[in-house]
């Protein structure tokens, strides 16, 4: 228990909440890039490796494409069906392997990488698959190529989609960051589980808790926002 | 310049298989516009879409411009392409790019430099007639300035060919006036082969120098429309000309068809005044088309049957087509 007549408690939880809010944003922010970069990747396979798709014979093999349509399906399927803190001990060994260890900031960038690429991805072919076959018929009457497609037709026309997919992701992340945060990933998630609740200070838990609501709005808002500047329609 | 040489094409296998085509040739010469007019399911957009090789057909061939195009792969149909431009009915612009933009689209596949395609796509707006609008998105434009669009994009990159799906059939009649009209002349300063699929009759009628009726997988007739029009029988003629149901009469009821040089002179007046029938007029269907009349009359001859043989043989030997309906 946190004695809240200590002179110094305002300003010791004012450091605190800072310093952990810097491990989410740390957290997050990596997590986040690695998750866009693969995510948008596998968006873009599973709609282009699916039969009939831009890429549905990769190399001229038809079982190619569909092993790497089935495939993709299945994991990013495994990926969101594993609860968040089932996965995170799951992924101990792998985390452990790749950063030396499974606790702290950088550690809790790679379980929430892990389930954040499945989410998105399916954000990015949900978007993807919004544009209609009619603009690939007509890059393809130009004489466009697949690569031309995908970037200047199919990704491009699907960046709104891809933008509110991008803030439901950032939203997501957060979330996930706080329940690394309770196993030793810091971060908020941590300041709220030590402080608010092992050590009782309702003080921190309403800080953590008033601070997360506020982020989550201001990327959901900052997304809604430049996705209506970014589509024309 | 587009030569489509017996091509097949049916969809699935088995008994649910579907024929989209079924042994269809047809020429279109340089220059020249050309229209397919059938319903949907016809046929036509599985035919338009062999001519660029968005479809390939199960057998025959399709030249463009001297080359076998459902023989081309890779990076040689795509260049062959570059040759063909295509616009939609439902235009498919890509709704995040400008106008400037979404003509340049064109250009950059085609590889050509940022400076060149500037001046390119100014000069082709300038050309549909989209001046000053290369800054707006597509969804701020009508559909008839939309089209524009699509037709700056097909002919950017100089082909010389101009495929057209349904491209008017979005569009309310006004507009698609002004675009048809746009083709046209197009076609004429630029030197344009126009092939051309629709189900509106008015379309050929307006701007189509040769047209082909399709249904069900298969030419059905085809020829100049001139030609189609004052032949006996002939389905696009009744389809442009219709005269309705023909009524309940004792009387022969024959159908003329009128073509350019026919129509000017008095046939019905002399009819009357040379075998002293009273011809009754049923119906009747004349419009200009290129400059020449054309048309259809449906009239009742009453009297006995020799005196109409006599006069339906008479109207025969001044060059009209003449059918006995009744």
């Amino acid at each position: 228990m946190i004695d809240r007549n200590d002179p110094s408690f305002w300003s010791d939880l004012f450091e605190t909440i800072l310093k952990g809010a810097g491990e989410t944003f740390y957290t997050v922010g990596f997590s986040l890039l690695l998750t866009v970069i693969f995510g948008l990747a596998a968006g873009v396979l599973l709609v282009a490796t699916e039969t009939g798709g831009l890429l549905a014979k990769p190399f001229g093999s038809r079982a190619l494409g569909l092993v790497i349509n089935r495939a993709l399906d299945l994991l990013v399927n495994i990926g969101r069906s594993i609860p968040f803190i089932i996965l995170m001990i799951l992924l101990i060994p792998f985390t452990r392997m790749l950063v030396g260890s499974f606790i702290g900031a950088t550690a809790a960038i790679v379980p929430l990488t892990i389930a954040g690429i499945p989410f998105f991805a399916r954000l990015v072919e949900i978007g993807i698959r919004e544009v209609p076959v009619g603009l690939v018929e007509a890059a393809e009457s130009l004489g466009a190529n697949r690569w031309t497609i995908l970037t200047k037709v199919l990704v491009a026309e699907a960046v709104p989609a891809i933008t509110l997919g991008l803030s439901t992701t950032i939203v997501g992340l957060i979330g996930y960051s706080a329940m690394v945060g309770a196993v030793g990933g810091g971060g908020l998630g941590d300041v709220a589980f030590r402080y608010g609740y092992q050590r009782y200070s309702p003080e921190y838990m309403f800080a953590v808790v008033i601070l997360l609501i506020l982020l989550v709005q201001v990327f959901q808002s900052l997304g809604n926002i430049a996705s209506r500047r970014l589509s024309h329609r | 310049m587009i030569s489509v040489d017996r091509i097949s094409k049916r969809y699935g296998s088995g008994e649910s298989s579907v024929v989209a085509l079924d042994d269809v040739s047809l020429t279109v010469a340089k220059g020249e516009i050309y229209g397919v007019v059938g319903q949907s399911g016809a046929g036509k957009s599985t035919l338009i879409r062999t001519v660029n090789s968005l479809e390939k057909p199960d057998s025959g061939t399709v030249t463009v411009d001297g080359q076998n195009i459902s023989l081309l792969q890779g990076a040689r149909l795509r260049a062959a392409r570059h040759n063909i431009g295509m616009i939609f009915q439902h235009f498919n612009l890509l709704s995040s790019r400008t106008v400037q933009a979404n003509v340049e689209l064109s250009l950059e596949i085609a590889g050509v430099e940022r400076s060149a395609r500037r001046v390119r796509v100014a000069e082709i707006l300038e050309l549909v007639g989209l001046h000053g609008k290369a800054n707006a998105y597509p969804a701020q434009l009508s559909g008839g300035q939309k089209q524009r669009v699509g037709i700056a994009r097909a002919l950017a990159s100089n082909p010389s060919v101009l495929l057209s799906d349904e491209a008017t059939s979005a569009l309310d009649p006004e507009t698609t006036q002004q675009i048809l009209d746009l083709i046209r002349n197009l076609s004429k300063e630029l030197g344009l082969t126009v092939l051309l699929i629709t189900h509106e009759m008015d379309v050929v009628k307006r701007i189509c120098d040769s047209a082909a009726v399709m249904s069900q997988g298969r030419i059905l007739e085809q020829g100049t429309v001139e030609s189609l029009l004052t032949t006996e029988k002939s389905l696009l003629g009744q389809a442009l000309f219709p005269l309705g149901e023909i009524p309940d009469t004792a009387n022969t009821v024959v159908e003329i068809t009128f073509n350019g040089v026919t129509a000017d002179r008095p046939v019905i007046a002399q009819l009357a005044r040379t075998h002293g029938i009273d011809v009754g007029i049923l119906g009747a269907a004349l419009e200009t088309i290129h400059g020449h009349q054309a048309g259809r009359t449906r009239l009742e001859l009453p009297g006995t049957a020799e005196v109409t043989d006599r006069a339906i043989a008479d109207l025969r030997s001044q060059g009209l087509f003449v059918e006995v309906v009744k």
